[in-house]
């Protein structure tokens, strides 16, 4: 009768949540979805991340090209796969950062942080990397397994943290929290990531990784200077718990926005790491902006999942929680969204949007 | 116990859609068939091409894109003569393991490839326009690693396991052949959105041993290359069955002219392995009327000049002007038929 009563309760819940997101304003907008030129013989890939700089010069991490095995001793290594373009403010080609890079494998997000540092998070190297504007590594967070097993079954077995075929390096701190008798998904005291998805900084410069949308389901907090001070979070559906952690980002005011993907929620807490409260009736976050300037707005992404053409629409949320409105669809057509990854809305009208599924970048300009 | 029996019994079905896939089989029209003479346009490729070539296809200007594994996957276009053009989607996502290349009426070149589960559409400039199929995320991939990309049936609506082919019909509905991984045909429409999906492996009507090729005549048919079952099944534009040829032995590739009497071709390609006691009873190229009746028959299997080693796709764009992919023997040839001096033998 109880789980009758549960079951009611989340079907209006649900039939709430539905009717709150169709009410929502539709905001008019324009896309240019062919501004970028690259050099010859040079393609964009699968779209994990963009991300401008100050002077509106444009960062795009993509999966391009392979990730190659390479047959050493008894073990198999891999590199390659992603790659980091700048554009300038036109979309037109400047450079590539960190071409070869060991830990450039999976792209999965770009940020740039306020001293115009562009910061690489791959979900393949299971690494963050920060470089200059001169693309020297300034920092990296996590260490990529020295090499991957083929062979299931044999070889060093996968284990804790690690995703499942691809073997922890040499005295490999397993992450994964819960397999070692910890609590499921809380990770552990250090930057050993499982497949980590976002990073972001407060206003003094701490580094917040969002670990992951692999079996961790934590945010690990560094210092500037990238030391460990702590972490919080686990598997759940409850406050401070997370499902697929694919986004993160602060505000002026150090809160904290997490978009948990699985919970179909951004869950913000204030700068101690406290839960404040979340939004909800945005679908299922994918990709998250924060713009700047003194009002500054949200924009949440409810992708389409790979196996559909539901969905897809972007939000504009208020700090205080309010949805203001939305704009987009799922599809594959110019002004269409395919899994959205990656936004970025320095200024709030004018947002770059990156899309796994389309291989492309567009440039949305809301009326 | 009993999910044993049934595993093994899936077992032995892979096996023999394994043997009957490598096809060998002899085709029931050939000795009734007339030959058509054909030369051969020696070394029109004035490039060589280092690899398997998998995929050959002319665009309305006479230009041939060849689809090659070489050390990487290339797509290679070259002019009305053969002098090389250029290479499209040079270190793309989306080329790992390439299978077909396919041109559409807007010259847009469409590279289909196996080895990313990815159909790229290529505008005439070489820009990626669309991308259909999603290329696995490759760490979920590993505790797969190594398989042999075998049939699973996963028929999902946005994702290919091994797609072989690329069709459209006259609204611009967009046919794919799904493949080895699994075995049916997808329909979506011009924006890419999924309709339909048919097929699961078998050989009953609508199922598939590995459809190997597609093409899609004026009216909307729908023509498989049912290679593992030696036939053609042909379907119409909602995917339903509407009949089946099975008199041209294994099609590893099918193509349909242009112009107002179309023609379909069927290559009954001599298997990988270079297994001789196969090469009397394939390697030859079948013209048919669309309605099934076999006009005439070309070529054979074998290594040299003027023969076919494996086929493995045919652009016949001008009915008279054939163009063929062998992977054995690293080659694309351009074959020009002279039917009207058909023989009777």
């Amino acid at each position: 009768m109880r789980r009758a009563l549960y079951l009611c309760a989340a079907a209006a819940v649900i039939a709430a949540a539905t009717l709150s997101a169709q009410s929502v304003a539709s905001i008019n907008y324009d896309a240019n979805s062919d501004f970028l030129v690259l050099p010859p013989n040079t393609h964009l890939g699968e779209v994990a991340g963009v991300a401008t700089n100050s002077r509106g010069q444009l960062f795009v991490y993509t999966r391009t090209g392979h990730a190659v095995a390479t047959l050493g001793d008894e073990r198999t290594f891999y590199h390659g796969g992603s790659r980091l373009f700048q554009f300038d403010q036109t979309g037109k080609f400047v450079k590539e950062i960190g071409q070869g890079a060991y830990g450039m494998n999976f792209a999965q997000q770009v940020r740039v942080d306020p001293q115009d540092n562009i910061w690489v998070v791959d979900s393949g190297s299971n690494q963050v990397m920060k470089f200059d504007t001169e693309g020297r590594v300034l920092l990296v967070l996590g260490r990529k397994p020295e090499n991957i097993g083929v062979r299931p079954g044999a070889g060093i077995p996968a284990s804790g943290g690690m995703p499942q075929g691809v073997a922890p390096a040499e005295g490999g701190r397993g992450g994964g929290g819960g397999r070692g008798g910890g609590t499921p998904g809380a990770g552990i005291n250090g930057d050993t990531f499982n497949r980590p998805s976002d990073v972001a900084w407060d206003r003094a410069g701490n580094i917040y990784i969002a670990d992951g949308f692999g079996p961790n389901s934590r945010i690990a907090k560094f210092t500037k200077d990238g030391d460990f001070v702590k972490t919080w979070g686990q598997t759940g559906s409850g406050q401070g718990q997370f499902n697929k952690i694919r986004g993160l980002v602060i505000d002026a005011a150090d809160n904290i926005y997490v978009a948990d993907a699985g919970n179909n929620r951004i869950q913000v807490f204030d700068p101690s790491m406290t839960f404040k409260s979340e939004i909800r009736n945005i679908g299922t976050p994918q990709a998250l902006c924060l713009s700047s300037g003194t009002t500054q707005y949200l924009f949440s992404s409810n992708s389409n999942d790979p196996e559909s053409m539901d969905n897809g629409e972007i939000y504009k949320i208020g700090l205080n929680g309010q949805v203001l409105g939305r704009f987009g669809k799922a599809g594959k057509m110019p002004k269409e969204f395919g899994m959205v990854n990656a936004i970025d809305c320095r200024t709030p009208n004018n947002l770059v949007v990156g899309e796994v599924w389309n291989w492309r970048v567009q440039k949305v300009t809301l009326r | 116990m009993r999910r044993l029996a049934v595993c093994s019994a899936v077992g032995v079905l892979l096996c023999a859609g394994f043997l009957l896939a490598q096809g060998g089989a002899p085709a029931k029209a050939k000795a009734t068939t007339p030959e058509i003479p054909f030369e051969i346009v020696a070394n029109f490729f004035k490039t060589p091409l280092l690899g398997e070539a998998v995929g050959v296809a002319t665009n309305s200007k006479g230009h041939v894109f060849v689809e090659v594994r070489s050390g990487e996957t290339k797509l290679m276009e070259f002019d009305q003569n053969g002098a090389f053009v250029r290479e499209l989607g040079v270190g793309s996502y989306g080329m790992a393991f390439g299978h077909a290349v396919r041109v559409d009426r807007y010259d847009n070149i469409w590279a289909v490839d196996e080895g990313t589960n990815v159909i790229m559409k290529f505008s005439p400039e070489g820009k990626i326009l669309m991308v259909l199929g999603k290329r696995p995320d490759p760490l979920e991939q590993l505790a797969l690693m190594p398989g042999g990309g075998q049939y699973s049936g996963a028929n999902k609506p946005y994702s290919f396991h091994r797609q072989t082919d690329v069709a459209w019909d006259a609204q611009d509905n967009i046919f794919v052949s799904d493949g080895y991984g699994d075995s049916r045909v997808v329909k979506y429409d011009k924006t890419g959105r999924f309709i339909k999906s048919v097929g699961t492996r078998g050989n009953g009507p609508l199922q598939f041993s590995t459809p190997h090729a597609i093409a899609v005549d004026a009216k909307g048919l729908v023509y498989v290359a049912d290679r593992g079952n030696s036939r053609i099944q042909v379907l119409d534009n909602d995917l339903n069955l509407k009949t089946i040829y099975d008199n041209v032995g294994a099609p590893w590739a099918v193509c349909i002219s242009e112009g107002a009497h179309q023609y379909l071709y069927s290559s009954n390609s001599f298997p990988t392995g270079n297994n001789f006691d196969q090469a009397g009873t394939t390697g030859e190229i079948y013209k048919m009327e669309l309605d099934g009746t076999v006009l005439g028959r070309f070529g054979k299997a074998g290594h040299g000049p003027k023969e076919f080693s494996s086929i493995h796709q045919m652009d016949c764009r001008n009915p008279n002007e054939i163009y063929v992919a062998e992977i054995t023997e690293w080659r694309a040839t351009k074959v020009l038929l002279r039917p009207q001096q058909r023989t009777n033998n």
